[in-house]
């Protein structure tokens, strides 16, 4: 006697949390059994193991159904108004609320949509910043030996990168916001798909060894501030023209003001200025700074790695490089010399802002949005 | 040209791409009606269309509103190739054709497509505008309504129930025309959901012209079922019961759907008087010829007097001629009618009189033409089983189909007759075809009626009489209606244990509900008994003579299985009993389910003995008394588990048994004579009181075994087939309707008859089994309404697709109110023959102790005074419905409220308080759209005829809708699991689209009729069809009612006095 088919349908769309983690974390019906089983579910409720195995894979087969809605929304999505988006797949039952919130095993579908686009770290960790085509999924599978993350569920969280990336890339206005409507996600998962898509966008470099140390929280916390001051949506310039084709807003970085961050280099290229520069530091910085002497024997190493930093940001290969060059110019010397935080800190504040005292220097704006999402940055890289 | 059909295509959302190239699609609308055709422009490039069509205007007969739907297709442009289809949405406009349903449909209907499924929405509007037509002669029956609802619906009363009505249509089947061989999958599946939609138009109007001429103005009960016969048609068949109904003029006055008629007739003599008199004002020709109807004749003194005889107690022995009496009344006005059956399954008060038992005939037919007059000679003595050839008529007459039927229906009148009965309750039909061999099957409970429903409605002798018949008939339905001295089977009787008066069998069966005024100990439970018996591959007559063979000792084993489980049970009756049996290319399946409860009215069941053949043998004696032993603990771990506590009764009251030369415990009438034989064999070695088991062979063994195999449902967990659990009163609003489908493949290799059943009964244990597990959250909860079907789809494939309600209840308040039953049965049987005596001293100590409480005092008051009081009324429901069972008389019910409130239920004291302040502005707004507020979108499915907590304010209508489905990509759909998963959500999407854009929030009465699944994995292919029906009605909170209900006294009076003044 062998089961051919075997399906449960309720009016309502029962979905239970535990399987949902399962499935998510890509197990595969059998290894979510025995999952299950090792839980105590069976003790609990007195069923069978083959009842377990038939639950099991109902619940599989609705999620598989709810993950093909799921992306059929995503077709829809340029046509739609965001409000409208709140039409949920109408055909899973999932229109109908819970009626007692005492019961939440009846999920409504934001939530179920909330874990679909979680995802896990160590994963994004060493997707952040790849290009999102195909070739980077043959990778996934050394990504799964290496974190020990199921491939499904590499291939899932892969895949709504991927998604994410595609449907925003061309969207106009804030990429956080963009990613919260149409995704219907949480504030704080929006707000991490602007960071990946953001920095799969730009290449970002983030695998190098010597990168290993930062989390995604610190990739994160760079991106918002760049996505914040260094992208076109920033400056808050509306386009003008409709047509042109348009950088997206918050996607790319300002070409513009890439260009201009060339100007910067007279600070260390000028020797009058750069002294100068060394000289007001070292004078505000004098007795305040545990690593005083180490500071003036490297400043001008440091600010020359930090100019140079900005003007080569030209080149696509070198923005790509941008938390590499940030990490051996800056971090790896502080580092070295054993600064402790505060000091950094007093440092780079104190090293930015004595640039308006010199004379002969006239990119004082310039200068400021670049130092000062540069400052953030290197606070949050600097640690071990 | 008496109607106006007015469409209007709004929009569409969530279209498929049909244009690779731009990702978008070019759509408009084509909107059929009979043969005309209109279009709606081309909305470019979007996935989300906006047409805003003009109205179109179809000017039609009433006959075709009837017959055809509405098609609406959606297409996607193409400049250079053919226009390719999105899919469709057929929309039954019948809803719109009675006035007080549903006046427009307007919604967003899913755009299905029978290979892709759901491809987006589309938002239409529908109105008719129905010229009236007084022709004499029209074809059409506009204005009947028609409720899937086996009981009378929940907002209407029944004036006359006129009886049973039914018609067959047969066509061929599009699947099986020489154009099916060059047609696309697509195009043969399209053409099938329209002939069948056009077939179930036609069946209805036809259906309806029946009740008119029976003077009716509704259908109730009504199950269309069709019967693929492959080559040589299709038919569709229709059953249903005539009524005339009338639609209760205050919503207030009638109770809230969720307990149960019984209320109903609790409450009538109450609440009755500001709706009689006044007639509801529907402007069908139809209805003033009922009533003028009801003016001209009757008089029913005679069975008032029969049954104020009977319940004070002088009937006694003498039943007998009153019973004749009786019997000629009835008769008298069933005897016009051909066929005196009933689909209801609950009746309104005091219409059941007697329950004689289950009746129940088959047939088998050859559905080829077959030419062969020896079959019938061969197959003469087996009267049920006989072969019909039917050389002289051609497939596509309906005549043959209707022949088999009126002829299995004069075999199930005959049988009722025997049993003392003049009429047919519960009564239902069905099919199972494999290739040429059908088995056509009937069955209902044979019933002694109250004649006075069936011919006169007279609205005031209704309410007097109803007064005093309730006074009996708690128990009355248990008593033999056959003459005891000249019984149709031997059967085992005593004397009531409720009212010693009347003899009662020691078992009943029974097709219908549980009557709710029945007093029932403990709790009821789902009872199967499952069988297969192999057959060998036959052709034709061969195969349908081994299958008549047959049929005779798999209904005589369902029925033992029936009644061994039932005694395991400690249980004494089964309720909606339903046994089908489904024929196979090898084998015979049969699949028994019902309600086992234990009636207090009906003796205590004996235990199940068991016997040895061999005594001789030591160890196997040993063996049996093992047996024995653990048989006996079952019984003893289900009557706590049940808590079927019946009151121990000393001998005297009971009286000596009546001596019975034979005594059995056997009440299924089963038609075939030679299982009646098989049955006296077996069981005249019955002892006493036992029931004796005898274990002769392995066979035997397996039996016992099987029956100790039945595992109870987890703790928590309850189930039965019937609308609702005895000893369960306090629903909880949670409910979540469900289907499952299992289907197994059988090891070829070890095809033996015991194999085959252990897999079966392993397969529906296991489907029980995943179902507690599933629905582990609602605990408390019972499962209402199990209905299991059966079907074998190949060879060695069984299919299995339960449909059921899991509908979550309070705990504690069910315990408390399991208790009473037991005390108040402890006290009948203290009272005994005191009855009469008992009622004024109730009421005496009962409104004593009411009067210190102010809310109770206020409670009476307004209950005796004010003749409105739907406030009290509405305000006791909820608690007092849990006594309804109990309570014999109104007195009785005055009481229990009294009891109630005593009993400190702040919930009901509370409300009557907020109820008062609220305004009439706020009355209006609170129900003026009840399902526009905070519902929207919400449809609640459920098969039972009632929503828990909530109460129905409004039939809209039939839903019945037909869906295929196939696919030739079963591999990438997820197989046949994820094929079959996807296709019931969708009906069930499509189900409550249209629902919605009726104006509905519900479908009640919801019942799959039909899943037929076949599967082809080589090609990677399935196919898949659908029939589903049910009532689409508007529910309200009660919650929401509280404050409604308060205002509605001055409503009620005002409506009813103008429409007083329209009817005379």
């Amino acid at each position: 006697m062998t089961s051919e088919l075997d399906i449960f349908v309720g009016n309502t769309t029962l979905i239970d949390e535990d399987v949902y983690r399962l499935w998510l974390d890509g197990y595969s019906v059998t290894d979510a059994v025995a999952l299950r089983v090792r839980s105590g579910i069976l003790e609990q409720t007195g069923a069978t193991a083959a009842v377990l195995q038939s639950d099991t894979m109902d619940h599989y087969r609705t999620f598989h159904m709810l993950e093909r809605l799921l992306h059929l929304l995503h077709q829809l999505i340029f046509q739609i108004p965001p409000s409208r988006l709140t039409v949920y797949p109408f055909w899973m039952g999932l229109t109908q609320p819970s009626e007692s919130p005492a019961r939440p095993r009846q999920t409504p579908f934001p939530l179920f949509y909330g874990g679909y686009y979680a995802f896990d770290e160590a994963f994004v960790r060493e997707v952040l910043g790849k290009k999102l085509s195909k070739g980077t999924k043959k990778d996934l599978d050394d990504i799964s030996t290496k974190t020990g993350i199921t491939l499904k569920s590499c291939r899932r969280q892969f895949d709504n990168f991927k998604r994410v990336f595609k449907v925003v890339e061309e969207m106009r206005g804030s990429l956080v916001d963009n990613i919260q409507q149409h995704f219907l996600l949480s504030d704080r998962l929006a707000r991490d798909y602007a960071a990946i898509v953001f920095f799969a966008n730009n290449r970002f470099e983030t695998g190098k060894k010597k990168l290993q140390y930062l989390s995604f929280g610190d990739f994160a916390f760079c991106a918002e501030l760049m996505i914040q001051n260094w992208t076109l949506g920033a400056v808050g310039e509306a386009p003008t023209d409709p047509d042109s084709q348009m950088d997206d807003m918050d996607m790319d970085l300002d070409k513009e003001f890439l260009q201009d961050l060339k100007e910067l280099k007279v600070l260390v290229a000028d020797k009058d200025l750069l002294d100068l520069h060394k000289s007001l530091v070292c004078t505000a910085l004098r007795g305040k700074l545990g690593v005083f002497s180490e500071m003036e024997a490297n400043f001008k190493n440091l600010s020359r790695g930090l100019v140079n930093v900005a003007a080569k940001l030209t080149h696509n290969k070198d923005v790509r490089d941008l938390f590499v060059d940030l990490v051996e110019k800056f971090v790896e010397p502080c580092r070295s010399d054993h600064w402790p935080l505060s000091d950094v800190r007093f440092f780079l504040n104190q090293y930015s802002a004595s640039v308006h005292s010199l004379d002969g220097f006239r990119h004082q704006a310039l200068w400021d949005r670049y130092m000062g999402t540069l400052r953030g940055c290197l606070l949050r890289l600097y640690h071990d | 040209m008496p109607g106006k059909l007015k469409v209007k295509i709004v929009a569409g959302r969530h279209l498929p791409v049909m244009d690779r190239a731009s990702d978008l699609t070019d759509a408009f609308v084509e909107v059929k009606f009979g043969n005309t055709t209109f279009k709606t422009d081309v909305y470019l490039k979007s996935l989300n269309p906006q047409w805003n069509s003009e109205w179109f205007k179809f000017e039609v007969d009433d006959e075709d509103l009837q017959d055809e739907p509405l098609q609406i297709t959606v297409l996607d442009h193409d400049t250079y190739s053919a226009n390719d289809a999105i899919g469709k949405v057929y929309i039954d406009i019948d809803p719109l054709l009675y006035s007080e349903a549903a006046t427009v449909i307007s919604g967003w209907f899913p755009i299905y497509d029978t290979i892709h499924g759901i491809r987006g929405e589309i938002n239409v509007v529908v109105k008719v505008d129905l010229f009236n037509d007084l022709n004499r002669f029209r074809q059409s029956s506009c204005g009947v309504k028609f409720f899937c609802t086996t009981s009378i619906p929940k907002c209407y009363r029944a004036v006359i129930i006129h009886g049973f009505v039914e018609e067959l249509v047969v066509n061929e089947d599009p699947e099986y025309q020489w154009i099916d061989r060059i047609r696309t999958p697509r195009a043969s599946n399209e053409a099938r959901q329209r002939l069948i939609s056009l077939m179930s138009g036609e069946l209805q109007r036809k259906i309806g012209l029946k009740v008119l001429e029976m003077r009716g103005n509704a259908v109730v009960g009504y199950l269309q079922c069709f019967d693929l016969e492959g080559e040589s048609g299709l038919v569709v068949r229709a059953i249903g019961t005539a009524c005339t109904l009338d639609k209760l003029s205050s919503p207030a006055a009638f109770l809230p759907a969720c307990n149960s008629p019984s209320k109903e007739m609790k409450e009538s003599p109450l609440v009755h008087p500001p709706s009689h008199g006044c007639r509801s004002t529907h402007n069908s020709p139809i209805h003033t010829a009922t009533g003028s109807r009801l003016t001209q004749n009757f008089s029913v003194s005679v069975p008032t007097l029969i049954y104020t005889g009977m319940g004070s107690g002088s009937a006694g022995k003498e039943g007998g001629p009153f019973k004749a009496l009786l019997r000629q009344q009835t008769q008298s006005a069933l005897e016009q009618r051909e066929f005196p059956f009933f689909t209801l399954t609950a009746f309104p008060p005091g219409f059941l009189v007697h329950v004689g038992g289950v009746v129940s005939a088959r047939s088998v037919k050859l559905l080829d033409r077959i030419h062969n007059p020896a079959f019938v000679g061969i197959m003469g003595n087996t009267r049920s089983y006989k072969l019909l050839d039917w050389n002289s008529f051609n497939s596509d007459e309906p005549e043959t189909r209707d022949a088999w039927w009126a002829e299995i229906r004069q075999e199930i009148k005959s049988h009722a007759k025997a049993l003392g009965c003049h009429a047919v309750v519960g009564y239902s039909e069905s099919t199972s075809i494999c290739e040429e061999v059908c088995i056509l099957s009937a069955s209902g409970t044979a019933a002694v009626l109250n004649p006075r429903f069936l011919q006169d409605g007279t609205v005031e002798g209704c309410l007097e009489q109803r007064l005093e018949e309730n006074l009996p008939t708690r128990c009355g339905f248990c008593h033999i209606p056959y003459d005891e001295l000249n019984m149709p089977f031997p059967a085992h009787l005593t004397y009531c244990y409720n009212c010693r008066k009347q003899k009662v069998p020691d078992v009943l069966f029974t097709t219908i509900d549980l009557p709710t005024d029945a007093t029932v100990i403990g709790k009821g439970c789902l009872i199967q008994a499952r069988l297969c018996r192999l057959k060998k591959k036959a052709q034709a007559e061969a195969n349908a003579t081994a299958i008549s063979n047959l049929l005779p000792f798999m209904e005589y084993e369902v029925h033992t299985q029936l009644m061994n489980k039932l005694k395991l049970k400690g249980m004494n009756a089964l309720f909606g009993l339903r046994i089908q049996i489904t024929v196979g290319e090898n084998m015979l399946m049969g699949l028994a389910s019902a309600t086992g409860v234990y009636l207090a009215a009906l003796p205590t069941p004996g235990g199940i003995q068991i016997a040895g053949k061999t005594p001789n043998d030591g160890s196997y004696e040993q063996h049996i008394s093992h047996m024995q032993k653990k048989i006996n603990d079952t019984i003893a771990k289900n009557k706590e588990l049940y808590e079927i506590n019946p009151p121990e009764i000393s001998e005297e009251i009971i009286g000596s048994p009546i001596p019975e030369p034979r005594q059995r415990s056997r009440l299924l009438r089963s038609q075939s004579e030679s299982s009646d034989e098989v049955t006296e064999l077996d069981l005249s070695h019955g002892k006493k009181d036992a029931f004796v088991l005898e274990i002769d062979d392995t066979d035997a063994m397996e039996d016992v075994h099987s029956l100790l195999t039945d595992v109870p449902p987890p703790s928590g967990f309850y189930s039965c087939n019937t609308e609702i659990m005895p000893g369960i009163n306090n629903w909880t609003s949670e409910i979540q309707m469900f289907t499952s489908v299992r289907v197994i493949r059988l090891s070829s290799l070890n095809l033996t008859n015991q194999a085959l059943n252990k897999n079966f009964n392993d397969l529906c244990e296991n489907l029980l089994k995943s179902l507690y597990f599933k629905l582990r959250s609602m605990i408390p909860c019972c499962l209402c309404h199990v209905n299991f079907t059966v079907s074998l789809p190949e060879d060695e494939l069984i299919q299995v697709t339960v449909t059921a309600v899991a509908i979550t209840f309070d705990k504690n308040q069910a315990l408390q109110t399991t208790k009473t039953p037991v005390e108040k049965s402890l006290q009948r049987a203290s009272t005994d023959n005191e009855e009469l005596l008992q009622f004024p001293l109730e009421l005496c100590s009962d409104s004593l102790p009411s009067h210190p409480f102010p809310p109770a005092k206020e409670h009476l008051e307004s209950a005796s005074s004010n003749s409105g009081i739907p406030a009290a009324q509405r305000a006791t429901s909820v608690d007092y419905s849990s006594f309804a069972d109990r309570c014999s008389s109104w007195i009785e019910l005055i009481k229990l409220k009294a009891q109630t409130i005593r009993r400190g239920s702040i919930k009901t004291t509370v409300t009557v308080e907020k109820a008062s302040p609220v305004g009439d502005g706020n009355f209006r707004n609170r129900s003026a759209p009840p399902c526009a507020n905070s519902t929207v979108g919400v449809v609640k499915m459920t098969p039972l005829s009632f929503i828990p907590g909530a109460k129905i304010t409004k039939y809209l209508g039939i839903i019945n809708m037909f869906f295929i489905r196939e696919t030739t990509s079963l591999r990438e759909e997820g197989g046949v699991s994820g094929f079959l998963h996807a296709f019931i959500a969708e009906v069930f999407a499509m189900v409550r689209a249209h629902v919605a854009a009726l104006g509905g929030n519900a479908v009640v009465s919801y019942i799959m009729k039909q899943c037929v699944f076949m599967e082809n994995p080589n090609k990677n292919q399935a196919q898949c069809l659908i029939n589903v029906s049910g009532d689409a009605v508007v529910f309200v909170r009660e919650s929401d009612l509280e404050v409604v209900s308060s205002q509605q006294p001055t409503t009620n009076c005002q409506s009813s006095c103008t429409e007083g003044e329209v009817t005379t």
